[in-house]
């Protein structure tokens, strides 16, 4: 492109001062729209690509907006201190940010040419060749790998996992980027040893792969479904406890990665 | 190798048990020294005033009860009872006379007082009428300084009501010269005077004071001596008995010789902050560089193996609980003002050398770890940071911020150091600053900084716009125009400058006054014996004798000011959705909501006194059902949702807090008409007046004398705390927040700045969040912010420690630029603290 920071993307918030998402403080960029239905999907107003209505404490906002690349860097570089001193930098997150290729990585250039490390959360449910554009401004990685099985993995989060997985393989063997897995651990759909310890084998499989976050359920995200008019599809079910997630841990860490609890 | 040691040094099993002791009972208001300072003044009525002050500094000493505490390793009590507090008639009594039997049911910092006590202080009493420096100062003020006063358009009550304190003697001289080394030193002062000197009476009237006062320390500490060894003789556990004698021993040496290794320095170090609060009732009587003039002895004990770290650490751990001990009554006014029973002896550890080195050293590291061990409000712990400050020394900071205790604060040399020499002082001294009380830097042994010297409302002169000048009826201010002829929002801000350097104008005066009364009734010739150079100009601090002095009166209501005016710019002269009249109308009408109790007490009280004025009688149930009224404020359905609606028109107008750099610059804009107009006035020791922006916990009851504001915030409710943003205006997280902030100009406020910032313990979780903490405040202190201190504890445990005060009697926040013990806050204090933005990080 030939203006890349009048790029234009879709996005639903930023959130600065972001310590759980790569190293340092890190301002994160919530890019609209997922081909995903995770039942836990905390950010459900990002989901769809569409910029509609929600009701957020008894009034009603719009979520979603169209950006420039400068106009979202604009408010990135207002943290430039903090990124420079704690070594933080640019997170993108969503919905997926894979999924605005004309955007998000003109978005990591910007970045990487005022300084700022860059690292993108993602499902990693994309063609490689779009994932490819990414990797070349990216330092950090931080994909989900949520389940081995596909069928069960279908069934929670709306997609196989074949192309997931496939994808992190190939992230991994490009060496390009620091590739983190990170699983979100959901009572019900993945919290048994067995299937932890399938994720973290996996994970260890991978080239380079050194770390493994294990994020513990929250219900953060519920009231945002009441927002959406939709039901929430995780129920009453509780958050796994500190004793399970310490389990859970020691068996991802029988893998041999660095293995941690949260972000 | 490292400079230093940094390792943790474990808590001693005496530490507990000294704090449990301490924290027994109620604090108790004692007698004593308000009957020896009478017994003696009125045998020195015939001389001069500096003479006097020392004799009766040498008869209480002679005289008040002397107490050593059980398992105490260093010793000296100002009272019988522990955390109790002695009076001080010379400052005033009125108050105390008035409260004497109220002082123990109420809300913030009660205090006990035996019948006993009562009475020993009302016979007392009659003697000081017309002899104290309130009275003195009361006498010196201009007519229309009175006014403003009564007015609450500003409060100068701490020096009014009491001593002036804020000052941080020379600890290190002492601890190696001793008072014989400075007795030495007036001896020859003496011996240079020919009787001819035109300057002879005065000169030899301080110098003999100045002796007298050190030889009574020197008796009183053999009066501990004779004590320890008497409790020794009858001590049947031969450990305690050890301790005891030691204890004796320590004290028949110190602090009239010089101390010889570090316990002996620790108690010639508790010898002075406590006998300097026996001499006067000011506060912040501040330890200042403890890490620095306690070092060479600590060093010289670890090298020689004649000292542990470990012994170290408890004795260090001593003194902060010793800290604890001292107390203060303040009428009840001052109480809220100043809540959590503090006396702000701040004590500060990091920075510089004079040489401009990095001062860390093991005992920066001990400090922090005392402030760990003991987890109590005293000292108000300072910290420090400049860019050469060892990562290692923040994270130990960021651990101890971690516990939630609130300290320490963290104070940034790279705009303090400048902001100081920008004052005239030397770029060594500047160097070598330390923090008074709550956040005021001074070079310490060498000034009289007068900071705290009055709480300055930024508020209430805006209102005095709106009135032309009439607060309550009464014409206080200058008629800057009805409202209705302001053409144009620099008309308008002209107007509110115009009020605001007229009140800065009263508070001068007012302070002023203040000054000459402590100069002319209760020079101070004990503290004068540690400041440079008052033995040199033979003048105590009152008189001048410091080499930098200072009046530093700080204003507060930034943010207040920010949004308000803010508001007015785009609503009424940019949009023209609202005239100034519509905002007069709501405001008056509170914006059609309920009024606060303190808010309609106030009302009421206005047009009782409107009544009484017109010769109308009203009887209390009349008054009665105007307060009601004023509590219901019942407004019409329309005009109600006239007034919120232009409440939530304002409500949408950009705020302070938000990384807004237009907004932000008129804050900047706004905090001037402060700070640069006082920058014209000058004190009478010869030094000049400079700003302070910040409110210890004032904004709160000073925010009850307030009506309504342009922001929208309602009538009687808090001001924004310090230089930060209206609580919960803060949207945009604590990273955009302190970009605000920093965005004032903090070095042209070198009486201090203050920012609270209230945090989720989650935020510091691992050695990541304490890493990530650190670069924060890195973050702002590169965009020269001044001060940075941090609350964090979760908002439940706070909302139970209202409903269970019992189970939190150690809870510890900070409050505005010290700490202090929750649960003695006032209810509204406590709201405030909670409701706070709480800013909360992402995981």
């Amino acid at each position: 492109m030939e203006n890349y920071l009048q790029a234009k993307g879709r996005i639903f918030d930023i959130q600065k001062y972001s310590i759980h998402d790569g190293p340092g403080i890190r301002t994160i960029v919530f890019l609209k729209g997922c081909a995903l239905r995770c039942r836990w999907c905390c950010n459900p107003e990002g989901q769809l690509y569409d910029i509609h209505p929600m009701m957020f404490n008894g009034k009603e906002k719009i979520v979603g907006q169209d950006v420039t690349v400068d106009e979202v860097l604009s408010v990135i570089a207002e943290d430039d201190f903090y990124y420079r001193r704690s070594g933080g930098g640019v997170t993108l997150s969503g919905g997926e940010c894979l999924n605005q290729p004309d955007f998000a990585p003109h978005l990591l250039r910007a970045c990487h040419e005022l300084g700022y490390n860059t690292a993108i959360e993602t499902t990693g449910f994309q063609k490689w060749e779009i994932i490819e554009k990414y990797l070349e401004h990216l330092d950090y990685v931080l994909m989900d790998i949520k389940h081995i099985d596909s069928a069960k993995h279908r069934e929670f989060t709306g997609v196989p996992n074949e192309l997931i997985l496939e994808n992190a393989r190939r992230i991994a063997e490009s060496g390009k980027a620091e590739l983190i897995i990170r699983t979100p651990v959901i009572p019900t759909f993945n919290d048994t040893p067995e299937e932890i310890h399938a994720i973290a084998e996996f994970a260890a499989s991978l080239p380079g792969v050194t770390k493994h976050h294990l994020l513990p359920y929250h219900r953060l995200g519920q009231g945002k479904y009441e927002g959406l008019n939709r039901g929430y599809g995780m129920g009453d079910i509780e958050p796994p406890d500190n004793k399970h997630m310490e389990m859970l841990l020691k068996v991802a860490e029988r893998s041999g990665l660095h293995c941690q609890i949260g972000g | 190798m490292k400079k230093y040691n940094s390792a943790d040094v474990p808590e001693s099993p005496r530490i507990k048990l000294l704090i449990e002791d301490l924290f027994r009972e109620m604090p108790q208001i004692e007698s004593d020294r308000a009957v020896l300072i009478t017994e003696s003044y009125k045998q020195t009525e015939n001389l001069p005033i500096i003479k006097r002050r020392a004799l009766a500094f040498e008869h209480i000493l002679e005289n008040i009860p002397i107490t050593i505490r059980s398992r105490e390793l260093i010793v000296g009590s100002a009272t019988k009872a522990p955390r109790s507090c002695q009076t001080f008639p010379e400052y005033s009594f009125e108050w105390l006379e008035a409260e004497l039997d109220t002082v123990e049911f109420r809300e913030a910092d009660p205090f006990h007082i035996s019948e006993e006590d009562k009475a020993a202080l009302r016979r007392i009493f009659p003697y000081w009428k017309n002899k104290t420096t309130s009275e003195l100062a009361s006498a010196y003020m201009a007519p229309e300084t009175k006014l403003a006063i009564e007015h609450n358009m500003f409060t100068p009550g701490n020096y009014f009501y009491n001593g002036v304190g804020h000052y941080t003697v020379d600890y290190g001289k002492i601890i190696r010269v001793g008072y014989k080394g400075i007795i030495a030193e007036i001896e020859k002062e003496m011996e240079k005077q020919d009787f001819a000197d035109a300057d002879y009476a005065e000169r030899r009237e301080f110098l003999e004071s100045a002796l007298i006062s050190c030889k009574a320390v020197i008796n009183y500490a053999r009066r501990y001596s004779d004590l320890a060894a008497d409790m020794a003789a009858d001590c049947s556990d031969p450990v305690r008995k050890q301790e005891l004698l030691t204890i004796s021993a320590n004290c028949a040496k110190v602090p009239e010789n010089p101390a010889e290794n570090f316990y002996e320095a620790c108690q010639t170090f508790w010898f002075i902050q406590m006998l300097l609060q026996t001499e006067s009732s000011g506060h912040s009587i501040s330890p200042g560089r403890f890490d620095q003039y306690m070092y060479p002895l600590y060093r010289e004990g670890i090298d020689s193996g004649t000292l542990t770290r470990e012994f170290a650490q408890e004795l260090i751990d001593c003194i902060w609980v010793k800290l604890n001990d001292l107390n203060k009554v303040r009428d009840a006014a001052s109480a809220e003002g100043f809540a959590g029973y503090s006396l702000f002896q701040n004590l500060c550890a990091g920075g510089q050398t004079k040489e401009g080195l990095d001062a860390t050293n093991d005992l920066s590291f001990m400090c922090i770890q005392a402030s760990m061990h003991t987890q109590l409000p005293a000292p108000s712990f300072s910290v420090r940071i400049w860019n050469g400050t060892p990562n290692e020394f923040m994270v130990k900071c960021a651990a101890l911020t971690r516990t939630g205790v609130g300290l320490p604060a963290y104070y940034n040399d790279e705009v303090i150091i400048p902001s100081l020499m920008s004052r005239g002082v030397s770029l060594e001294d500047a160097r070598d600053y330390n923090i008074i009380g709550c956040v005021e830097p001074q070079a310490p042994h060498k000034t009289h900084g007068w900071h705290d010297a009055a709480f300055f409302n930024m508020c209430r002169p805006l209102e005095l716009v709106f009135s032309n000048g009439v607060d309550e009826g009464v014409q206080i201010g200058l008629r800057t125009g009805d409202i209705n002829s302001f053409l144009s929002f620099e008309d308008f801000f002209g107007a509110y400058e115009a009020q605001m350097h007229y009140m800065i104008k009263l508070m001068v005066n007012a302070n002023n006054a203040i000054d000459v009364a402590h100069r002319v009734r209760c020079p101070l010739p004990y503290a004068a014996t540690m400041v440079e150079d008052c033995i040199g100009r033979a003048k105590t601090m009152e008189e001048g004798g410091a080499v930098y002095n200072f009046t530093g009166p700080q204003g507060f209501g930034i943010a207040n000011m920010t949004d308000a005016l803010y508001a007015i710019k785009e609503l009424v002269f940019e949009k023209h959705l609202y005239t100034l009249a519509d905002f007069k109308e709501a405001m008056i009408h509170n914006f059609g909501e309920p009024i606060a109790p303190k808010g309609a007490q106030r009302l009421t009280k206005q047009v009782v006194n409107e009544l009484v004025k017109a010769g109308v009688k009203v009887t209390d149930k009349q008054i009665s059902e105007v307060c009601r009224t004023f509590l219901i404020n019942e407004t019409p359905a329309d005009k109600k949702s006239k007034y919120s609606r232009l409440r939530e028109m304002i409500d949408d107008c950009p705020k302070y807090g938000n990384n807004i750099e237009e907004v932000d610059l008129f804050a900047r804009r706004v905090a001037y008409v402060y700070t640069k107009e006082l920058e014209k006035y000058k004190n009478p020791r010869g030094g000049i007046f400079h700003a302070g922006l910040y409110p210890v916990s004032a904004n709160v009851p000073l925010g009850e004398q307030t009506g309504a504001t342009p922001d929208g915030r309602l009538m009687a409710t808090p001001i924004a705390d310090g230089v930060g943003p209206r609580s919960g205006y803060d949207v945009k997280g604590p990273t955009a927040a302190a970009n605000s902030v920093a965005m004032l100009d903090h070095g042209i406020a070198s009486n201090g700045t203050l920012y609270n910032q209230k945090f989720h313990p989650s935020a510091l979780s691992g050695i990541t969040g304490l890493q990530n903490f650190v670069s924060y405040i890195r973050s702002y202190f590169d965009q020269k912010g001044m001060h940075m201190q941090f609350n964090v504890v979760n908002r439940d445990t706070l909302l139970d420690a209202q409903e269970h005060p019992e189970k939190y009697k150690s809870l510890v926040v900070r409050v505005a630029g010290y700490s202090a013990l929750f649960t003695t806050l006032s209810r509204s204090l406590q709201d405030d603290i909670i409701k706070r933005t709480e800013q909360t990080f992402g995981g």
